[in-house]
């Protein structure tokens, strides 16, 4: 139903602006994949959390009731409609914890993924073009990095400078690089050597032109499926952290800071620990549906085969 | 030189081009051992022919080319293109040389940018060097376009949604962009069907004669080569072996080799028969050239003096220039045939 009225829309469109038929067109790619519906929509859904989270939440997230400690979810005998999820160790709202949650998993993870991956495309991208010295140089820093453990390197890094949000995300940013760095060079160096780099150099194009026309555009899609990837398991690795303590400090809530504190308790109340952890893997899900469902419509020839 | 029975004063000069690539070897050892993957060519190509260079895969045919169009650097030896030495030209020049000097690729396929539309596929060449902007730009890909057999419909299309021949199609109208003097084809049709090889090569020789455009036509079949080019280069190993005039490489070929080649052609007439030479042993590891005459191994006619000496590529006085020490002599073997069964 749905796709057909798109479809409408698509064709009565088509002769309208350019523009407005694009956009429609990516749209209707969006909820011709499954995965990519569902995705998006989970990513809504989290990021309205989100955005909207003082007005979804009944609770300060940080606000401790040792009254109430340890209470069931509401459906449970001796839950209360007060707290839907329940409380934890310190009598504070999962619900809202969560939903506050929310916000720091996701500014990590995108910032993270941002940071990380400017560092490491530019690096591959470098070492890639040009090779010879400056690619030896640049992959062996990475096999270096590859071979420190990367939460050990974390928790050296933030012991001393001291945890926080933006150190987590410089941190996170300079010890995940690699992946991408790894990923880009090697698809500079095949793409290098197709025939239409050739064709302009033949022309006469510069090399920034060389780079950012003809390199940078092909090199997009796999970039961009290893950074869905990789907001998914930076907003894990936060999680990591938070659980060894050197996540964000209190009053500031993440995810992995509540599994943390959950932990103890999973035997008795296993609500602590489960719902950040359901939270924690529908966020990651949603990044990699729509990351996929992104590789798919940045490749012109499966714009074709869908539309 | 001695070739003045042609029209044309020659635009393009290679000579002794090498191109030597380094085979490494272990991890301390140093680089000495290398590939010869063009030893030593010389050539020269006239303005407004096309100058055929055809030889089984590996012979250097494709290398020669890339260092033409500039984008190899050559281990030595000059390339002298419209009286200016390639070689010694800065980055800035040498951008403006590419303006003259352009090249189609082999495969379609890979020869044109997937997330470029066909429009700014074209329109680059005349982006880059800022000849043309805003609707002159529009109107000048698109009479490139129509040069080429594609039309305005196509402008907006993405290189996937053509055929191979439609994309090559597109590739030249890319080369042609510039208003270049000369066009390196690099196997242009053969990745293509036959039915389409003799669009596209006809397409060639419409914009040959239209532009006054000099072609160096790579190919490593000689029906294709005959059908296009005024002089054909025969090259074996890295090496030139033998440069005539169509007419009289096919008649009066000289060098065993192309002896060889040209009696792999299929001949249309089943019941015709065709004494085909098969060259017996395979093709020299690259790496580890035989003496002498690098064709030895494999020539019929092989005397001992071939495995010393390396003939020089010499001029018959007619233009036919042939690296042997016993060149066929067509007619006359025709004529002795029955007293002497050896052609010699």
């Amino acid at each position: 139903m749905l796709a057909k009225t798109f479809e409408e829309k698509h064709v009565s469109t088509r002769s309208a602006s350019n523009k407005k038929s694009k956009l429609s067109k990516t749209i209707k790619l969006l909820f011709n994949s499954k995965t990519g519906t569902v995705g998006l929509f989970l990513i809504i859904l989290v990021t309205c959390l989100a955005v909207f989270a003082p007005w979804l939440t009944p609770f300060d997230p940080a606000q401790v009731n040792p009254l109430a400690r340890l209470q069931p979810p509401m459906w449970m005998e001796g839950g209360s409609a007060d707290h839907i999820l329940g409380t934890d160790n310190l009598g504070r709202d999962i619900w809202s914890r969560i939903v506050f949650g929310s916000r720091i998993s996701l500014i990590i993870g995108i910032g993270a993924v941002l940071f990380s991956g400017f560092i490491g495309a530019t690096l591959g991208l470098l070492a890639g073009f040009y090779g010879g010295w400056i690619n030896a140089i640049i992959m062996r820093i990475a096999d270096a990095f590859l071979a420190v453990p990367t939460i050990l390197l974390m928790l050296v890094f933030l012991a001393v400078v001291g945890p926080g949000l933006r150190t987590l995300i410089v941190v996170i940013g300079i010890t995940s690089w690699v992946p991408y760095a790894r990923v880009v060079r090697g698809e500079v160096l095949s793409i290098k050597e197709r025939e239409f780099v050739k064709a302009a150099q033949a022309i006469g194009a510069k090399k920034k032109r060389i780079i950012f026309k003809h390199i940078l555009p092909n090199v997009l899609s796999s970039f961009i499926i290893i950074s869905g990837m990789n907001v998914a398991t930076t907003i894990v690795l936060e999680a990591s952290l938070s659980f060894l303590g050197l996540g964000v400090k209190a009053p500031a809530v993440s995810w992995g800071g509540m599994l943390s504190d959950g932990r103890q308790y999973v035997a008795t109340s296993w609500w602590v620990a489960t719902f950040p952890g359901i939270a924690i893997t529908i966020t990651v899900l949603g990044v990699i549906f729509l990351g996929d469902w992104l590789r798919d419509i940045l490749d012109p020839r499966m714009k074709m085969k869908n539309g | 030189m001695s070739e003045n029975h042609q029209d044309g004063v020659p635009i393009l000069k290679v000579s002794a081009l090498k191109k030597h690539f380094p085979i490494k070897k272990g991890f301390l050892k140093k680089k000495d051992q290398f590939f010869k993957a063009v030893d030593g060519v010389s050539f020269e190509v006239k303005a407004g022919e096309t100058f055929g260079v055809v030889g089984e895969s590996g012979c250097g045919k494709t290398t020669t080319g890339l260092m033409i169009a500039e984008l190899l650097e050559q281990t030595s030896g000059d390339i002298w293109f419209d009286g200016r030495d390639l070689s010694r030209l800065n980055e800035h020049e040498r951008r403006v040389v590419r303006k003259d000097l352009q090249i189609i690729f082999q495969d379609p396929f890979s020869s044109l940018n997937p997330r470029m539309k066909v429009f700014d596929i074209v329109a680059e060449p005349l982006i880059v060097h800022g000849m043309a902007s805003g609707k002159k730009l529009k109107e000048d890909v698109l009479n490139l376009l129509e040069e080429v057999g594609l039309g305005k419909q196509h402008l907006d299309r993405f290189p996937h949604e053509f055929s191979g021949g439609q994309r090559q199609r597109i590739g030249i109208a890319r080369a042609l962009a510039l208003k270049p003097k000369l066009i390196v084809c690099d196997e242009p049709v053969s990745a293509l069907d036959v039915s389409v090889q003799a669009q596209i090569l006809n397409l060639l020789k419409t914009l040959q004669k239209k532009y006054n455009l000099t072609y160096i036509f790579i190919a490593h079949g000689l029906p294709t080569v005959k059908h296009i080019s005024d002089r054909i280069a025969v090259m074996y190993m890295g090496e030139i072996v033998e440069i005539a005039t169509k007419d009289a490489l096919f008649d009066n070929m000289k060098h065993p080799y192309t002896e060889a080649l040209l009696s792999a052609i299929p001949v249309m007439n089943p019941h015709q028969k065709t004494d085909r030479i098969i060259l017996e042993g395979e093709l020299p590891n690259p790496a580890n050239q035989p003496s002498g005459c690098k064709f030895h191994t494999r020539c019929p006619y092989a005397q001992s003096v071939c495995k010393q000496n390396v003939p020089k590529l010499q001029n018959d006085g007619e233009g036919h220039y042939v690296a042997c020490h016993f060149p066929l002599n067509k007619n006359i073997s025709q004529a002795l045939n029955q007293e002497q069964p050896a052609r010699r």
